[in-house]
């Protein structure tokens, strides 16, 4: 029987996989099986069964001791060729998506990344995604057999974990040592930040001129409760926040009541991450400013002054 | 030492324009991916490293990269190769990947292959695997740090909880983080030495590929629908006395029930 196989290096985005591929898995008629590949791989098999897996494919193969591509993408090969795969779902995190693309190569197949929706229609599967920086929403199907798509985190809930029982196969594997070699990896500062969730968020971007300004917004956020959130060069050029407050297309997409964006310019890649919010506000010093037209309301100033005399009304409400 | 580094020609997402929620990209001026601008520093700042080195830059695309790649060429890259038949119209991520592996084989002498971690259009970050996997190479991906040194490079890369340090012999791909460089602008001498600067036009048939096998018809994603979502904002700006705005900012937040928790 066909089948849909599930992988991804962090279980939980994989849990969210398994759940939704119940679905998927009686729309098409397949089975629903999942790789659990690398060191602690076989304890984990229950618990993707209670998510909804058939059958786990499980290796502990040296060889994917640490993930690469490259290694996983040839395990994934030899596991989807051996067992009838014909659609091939992994999360899209970062390793996901460098994964997805190389495994598709190497089966001959099409893939789509990043993948916000996927559903069955007339029975095919049709993925959803950003295109044109994030402009547009494009709906895509995939021509060949095979098929690999690369799925947002939380783009599907945690199903209900259920008492079911699978079947543990253990595979055997023909892989070369990774040719990408791991010297050191060091460990960003743990930041939990939960965006996703929250009610109101102010982003912050680089109309702010230095680090030690942070504390204006900050205080703005904490009068209005609400979580801070960032534009790209913030967290990944000056490291200013964590990449946990990144919003936009390569970070966070929110959908608070309220969401404040501060000295932010309003390019696409950012606004495609605030879109749901329900009430957006800009302040800007342009009045030219493109997050203008992406706001309900907007004030043309310098934050060096609009914020605190916000922050200061605010607290004397 | 030989890098080639591939560059997408996009339309200037900033410019365009949505009409009925349709895309139009007719005005949008066409410029290289951000991203890809790294990978072309990039490429430049270890040529000046190491001293000897050529630069290709390599481009599918529409015909005005015959125009475009002219930017390219004057902020270092020493030789292009476009691949602009009409052929390779509408190729997806599998049919781009496959003309530009070829033309990576017919260029012949490569160590690096630098690509943006993704191309700021589509994002899709897929190129570069593809490539690595075509040439049988190791891939190297979310790239912030890079060092080449003795045949071999050094990476730090960008993941979601760490930085990690690798290494790799070469050949391999390499795809830059938007973070790595500063992008260089070109003066006006490397401007007009630039259009003394060989580039070369490859069609299917060059890179020994039947027409099938590109463009649309190699594609193996079809795209249903590609729409702009449904948004509107009320677009108040105010203005006034700084007091005043302030106040008629708190004011609407408060009508519309978002403040307090
Ligand atoms: C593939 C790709 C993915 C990306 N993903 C993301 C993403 O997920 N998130 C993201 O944010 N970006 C992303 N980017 C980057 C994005 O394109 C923009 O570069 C970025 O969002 C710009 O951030 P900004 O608005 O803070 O900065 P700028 O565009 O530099 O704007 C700064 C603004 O601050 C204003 N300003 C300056 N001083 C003041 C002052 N004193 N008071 C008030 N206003 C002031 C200026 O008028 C200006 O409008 C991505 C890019 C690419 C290519
Ligand atoms: N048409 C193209 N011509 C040359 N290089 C490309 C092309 N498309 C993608 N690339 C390269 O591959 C990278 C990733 O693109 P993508 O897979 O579309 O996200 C880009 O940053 C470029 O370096």
């Amino acid at each position: 029987m066909a089948e849909i196989l599930v992988f991804c290096e962090k279980d939980d985005v994989a849990f969210e996989l398994v759940s939704k591929g119940k679905e998927f898995k009686d729309a098409l008629g397949m089975n629903l099986a999942a790789a659990l590949l690398g060191k602690g791989a076989a304890g984990k098999a229950d618990e993707y069964f209670a998510y909804g897996a058939d059958k786990v494919y499980v290796s502990e193969d040296a060889a994917l001791a640490d993930f690469t591509a490259e290694v996983y993408a040839e395990a994934l090969y030899q596991i989807a060729q051996k067992n009838g795969t014909e659609v091939l779902l992994v999360g899209s995190t970062k390793r996901g998506k460098e994964l997805a693309p190389r495994v598709a190569q190497k089966l001959g197949a099409g893939c789509i990344t990043d993948a916000n929706d996927v559903r069955v229609e007339d029975g095919k599967l049709v993925a959803d995604r950003y295109a044109l920086g994030g402009n547009t929403v494009s709906s895509e199907t995939i021509k060949t057999p095979q098929k690999v798509i690369a799925v947002m985190p939380k783009t599907f809930e945690l199903g209900a974990k259920e008492a079911k029982q699978g079947e543990v196969v253990d595979v055997a594997l023909d892989l070369k040592e990774p040719r990408t070699r791991i010297l050191e990896r060091r460990e960003k500062a743990g930041e939990t930040v939960n965006l996703e969730e929250a009610e109101a968020i102010v982003c912050i971007g680089r109309g702010l001129e230095k680090k030690e300004d942070l504390g204006i917004v900050e205080e703005l956020a904490k009068t209005l409760g609400a979580e801070l959130g960032c534009t790209k060069s913030l967290c990944t050029d000056w490291e200013w926040l964590s990449e946990e407050r990144l919003v936009g297309l390569s970070g966070k997409k929110v959908s608070p009541r309220l969401c404040v964006s501060v000295g932010i310019s309003g390019q696409i890649q950012y606004t495609v991450g605030i879109r749901g919010a329900r009430i957006t506000v800009a302040i800007n010093k342009d009045e030219n400013a493109p997050i203008f037209a992406m706001s309900d309301y907007g004030i043309v100033g310098d934050l060096y002054e609009v914020v605190p005399k916000l922050t200061e009304k605010l607290k004397s409400l | 030492m030989n890098i080639i580094v591939c560059l997408k020609q996009i339309p200037d997402l900033q410019q365009i324009r949505i009409k009925e929620r349709k895309p139009i990209l007719e005005g949008a001026p066409l410029i290289f991916g951000d991203m890809d601008k790294n990978a072309l520093e990039e490429a430049v700042r270890i040529k000046e490293k190491v001293g000897e080195a050529k630069i290709t830059a390599l481009a599918l695309g529409p015909a005005k990269l015959k125009d475009g790649i002219k930017e390219a060429l004057a902020v270092g890259a020493d030789e292009a190769v476009l691949l602009m038949d009409p052929a390779f119209a509408g190729s997806d991520t599998v049919a781009t990947a496959k003309a530009l592996a070829k033309a990576i084989q017919k260029i012949g002498e490569y160590d690096l292959i630098l690509c943006g971690e993704g191309s700021t259009d589509s994002y899709s970050g897929q190129v570069g695997p593809r490539l690595a996997e075509m040439l049988d190479l190791p891939q190297i991906t979310y790239v912030r740090e890079l060092e080449v040194k003795d045949g071999k490079i050094q990476a730090v890369r960008n993941m979601e909880e760490s930085f990690e340090v690798v290494e790799a012999d070469l050949p391999a791909v390499v795809t830059v983080a938007a973070e790595i460089n500063e992008p260089r602008l070109a003066s006006l001498r490397q401007i007009l030495q630039a259009a003394r600067k060989p580039v070369q036009e490859w069609t299917p048939a060059d890179l020994g590929l039947a027409e099938e096998e590109v463009g649309e018809k190699g594609a193996a994603v079809e795209v249903l629908s590609n729409l702009a979502p449904e948004e509107e904002r009320k677009q108040v700006i105010f203005s006034g006395e700084l007091d005043e705005i302030v106040d008629g900012l708190v004011d609407a937040l408060t009508k519309e029930g978002v403040l307090g928790r």
